[in-house]
């Protein structure tokens, strides 16, 4: 059989996908973080800034 | 001849109807197909309500015509930014969506009751928000800016969207998941897919930040909420405001990676490439909403600067990536269509006729040099004090997303009319202008808005003369001269707009059907009289051998370095040092 014949470094390579591809594959990591990255970034650091502003008296 | 078998596929225990497109042989869902057409269609008619708003608050604008009185020119304009920059466009994000999942993958659309449900959402949703309107007593303008207090019906109206349109991308997902565990596809998926991830990634953020707002805002407007702090319904408000409109730019960016590869057979110049400017949307494109938040107190210069100046340039290398690669993939596939003479004869011999390939490059040209150089101009936090709130930052979004996006939808519409709606396009030749018609207009529009805008001209202004105030101002004559301009350029933009919903129209009602002997013929002039796999099938086109790119791009650095540098030196005469 054509697949068995190669040798299983050749096999691993012929596999191997690379990290940051099965990162960009993943639509549900890549959900998390465009999610998670602006709402800690944006929405929540903002957020903190703007309870610390005192209140008139 | 019917075009397509239609075909009972049962995968995974539940039936779906399928066709066959005879122009590029993937299986399209009924059902996906369906729904894609309902999107568009109500896409198109709120397009063409709110498009007749704007040419409203453009004539008003206008000094010599100053058309309506002050009240209906804000109620005009609350209405022409909901239409369009929500309804037009959303509807037809979502109708892209479902293209790029079911269609581009050939699996059947995840629970299209769902999708169903989600479209009557929207529809009820935006209807009631512009009954709101039009009673007259919702003129919040498309901000909604608290105090200021709208009708109840005006936000739930944008709840309901709001949460139609997040139950439709969740339909996306899903389809993402079938097409996976059904193995409709082979790796990865095809990089206009990816885009359309990308857009659906930021909606989510984007619909997330909607209600986080909007719910409060509604509870208020109904007395159960005493007080909304206005920075903070700012800070959340532009988390969805600004964030919707990156939703456009990374669906309108998918849209040209379409077209291009529809019309000219363009492989992506390397998939890496142009997936690591996915990511790069992904990662950093909404913190641009901070811009709009740069004179605000409260908020540190920290995180003004990170959210703008750093996060903000690492997206706009995103676009710079794709503005060299959507033309790049052009010239590589031209010049394998064997147009090999000098360094632009790929370029001169594109199908200019074609309306779909016009629109699209006109778009991608408009969004880089108006939308894109004036977008950094005011996400920098010095030069942002000159143009803040000015008519520079509408003239600054309708490059992006009237120039940018509606022109790349206005563009792929001319390939979804054979390919989803099975009808040739009627009028070929008044299609082919179209896209000319309303890209002349649309750029006459923003530059002249931003011409006016660095002239200190006031964005919302319903009277530059301020005939009746009591403290006045006197703008320099060539601030009126380019109002005047804008509203000269605001017809030709509509009569392209009008032009567009005819043909759209009249094609659907009235279009030749498209069959398996005319269908490639019914996609416009393109210079391989057949449809390749590239949009559907992942793949680079292996070449780096672009000369003409090349310089188009050095030309675009060129006019991006001048600019920037003269928005400094008017920096620098606001506070004169001596």
């Amino acid at each position: 059989m054509a697949k068995s014949a190669k040798s299983a470094p050749d096999a691993a390579q012929a596999v191997r996908i690379p990290v940051m591809q099965k990162v960009l594959d993943n639509p549900f990591l890549l959900l998390f973080l465009g999610v998670v990255i602006p709402t800690v970034l944006y929405i929540m650091w903002g957020l903190i800034e703007l309870t610390q502003i005192p209140l008139a008296k | 001849m019917s075009v397509a078998t239609a075909e009972t596929g049962i995968i995974g225990g539940i039936a779906a109807k399928f066709r066959t497109c005879p122009a590029t042989g993937l299986k399209i869902d009924l059902a996906a197909e369906k729904l894609i057409k309902a999107n568009a269609v109500a896409a198109v008619v709120f397009l063409l309500i709110g498009g007749l708003f704007g040419l409203l608050v453009a004539l008003t604008r206008w000094p010599a015509v100053h058309l309506l009185p002050s009240d209906w020119f804000y109620l005009v304009l609350t209405a022409h930014g909901l239409d369009v920059l929500l309804l037009w466009i959303l509807f037809f994000e979502i109708a892209v969506l479902y293209f790029a999942s079911a269609v581009l993958l050939s699996c059947r659309l995840a629970t299209p009751r769902l999708a169903w449900l989600a479209f009557l959402l929207m529809i009820v949703g935006g209807l009631m928000t512009n009954v709101a309107v039009l009673q007259g007593e919702s003129s919040v303008m498309f901000t909604s800016y608290v105090p200021m207090k709208a009708e109840p019906h005006f936000y739930l109206g944008l709840i309901l969207f709001a949460v139609g349109a997040l139950v439709g991308v969740m339909v996306f997902f899903g389809t993402l998941v079938i097409a996976r565990d059904e193995r409709t596809y082979e790796g990865s998926v095809p990089l206009v897919t990816f885009g359309a991830i990308t857009a659906a990634i930021i909606a989510v953020f984007t619909i997330a930040s909607g209600a986080i707002i909007l719910i409060p805002t509604f509870l208020w407007s109904v007395g159960y909420i005493s007080h909304i702090d206005t920075v903070m319904y700012k800070l959340i408000w532009w988390g969805m405001g600004h964030s919707s409109q990156q939703v456009n730019v990374a669906a309108h960016v998918a849209v040209w990676y379409a077209i291009i590869a529809i019309t000219v057979g363009a492989k992506p110049l390397s998939e890496k490439v142009s997936r690591t400017a996915f990511f790069l949307y992904i990662l950093f494109l909404q913190l641009a909403s901070a811009h709009h938040l740069l004179v605000e107190p409260g908020l540190s210069a920290e995180w003004r600067i990170f959210n703008t100046s750093y996060a903000l340039y690492l997206a706009v290398l995103g676009s710079l990536i794709h503005g060299m690669t959507v033309p790049g993939a052009i010239e590589a596939a031209q010049r394998k269509n064997g147009f090999n003479n000098g360094i632009f004869e790929w370029l001169r011999k594109a199908p200019w006729n074609n309306p779909a390939f016009a629109g699209m490059f006109l778009s991608l040209v408009m969004f880089g040099f108006l939308g894109g150089i004036s977008g950094v101009v005011l996400g920098t936090e010095q030069i942002n004090l000159i143009l803040h709130n000015t008519i520079y930052v509408p003239g600054h979004f309708h490059a992006t997303v009237v120039a940018g996006t509606t022109l790349a939808f206005m563009a792929i519409t001319y390939l979804l009319l054979p390919l989803i709606f099975q009808r040739q396009v009627i009028w070929p030749k008044l299609a082919m202008i179209q896209p000319y018609l309303f890209g002349i207009g649309v750029a006459g529009i923003s530059l002249f808005m931003m011409g006016a805008g660095t002239l200190g001209v006031s964005r919302r202004h319903w009277d530059i003369t301020f005939s009746d105030a009591t403290v006045t101002f006197d703008y320099p004559a060539t601030a009126f001269l380019m109002m005047g301009l804008n509203g000269i350029f605001a017809i030709v933009a509509s009569l392209g707009g009008i032009l567009y919903i005819l043909i759209t129209v009249g094609t659907v009602f009235f279009g030749k059907k498209v069959d398996a002997s005319n269908v490639v013929a019914s996609l416009g002039p393109m210079p391989e009289k057949q449809v390749s796999g590239a949009v559907h099938e992942y793949g680079s086109a292996g070449t780096w051998h672009l000369p003409g790119t090349y310089i188009l791009v050095s030309v675009f650095f060129l006019s991006f370095v001048l600019y920037y540098f003269v928005n400094w030196k008017y920096l620098s005469e606001v506070w004169p040092l001596s």
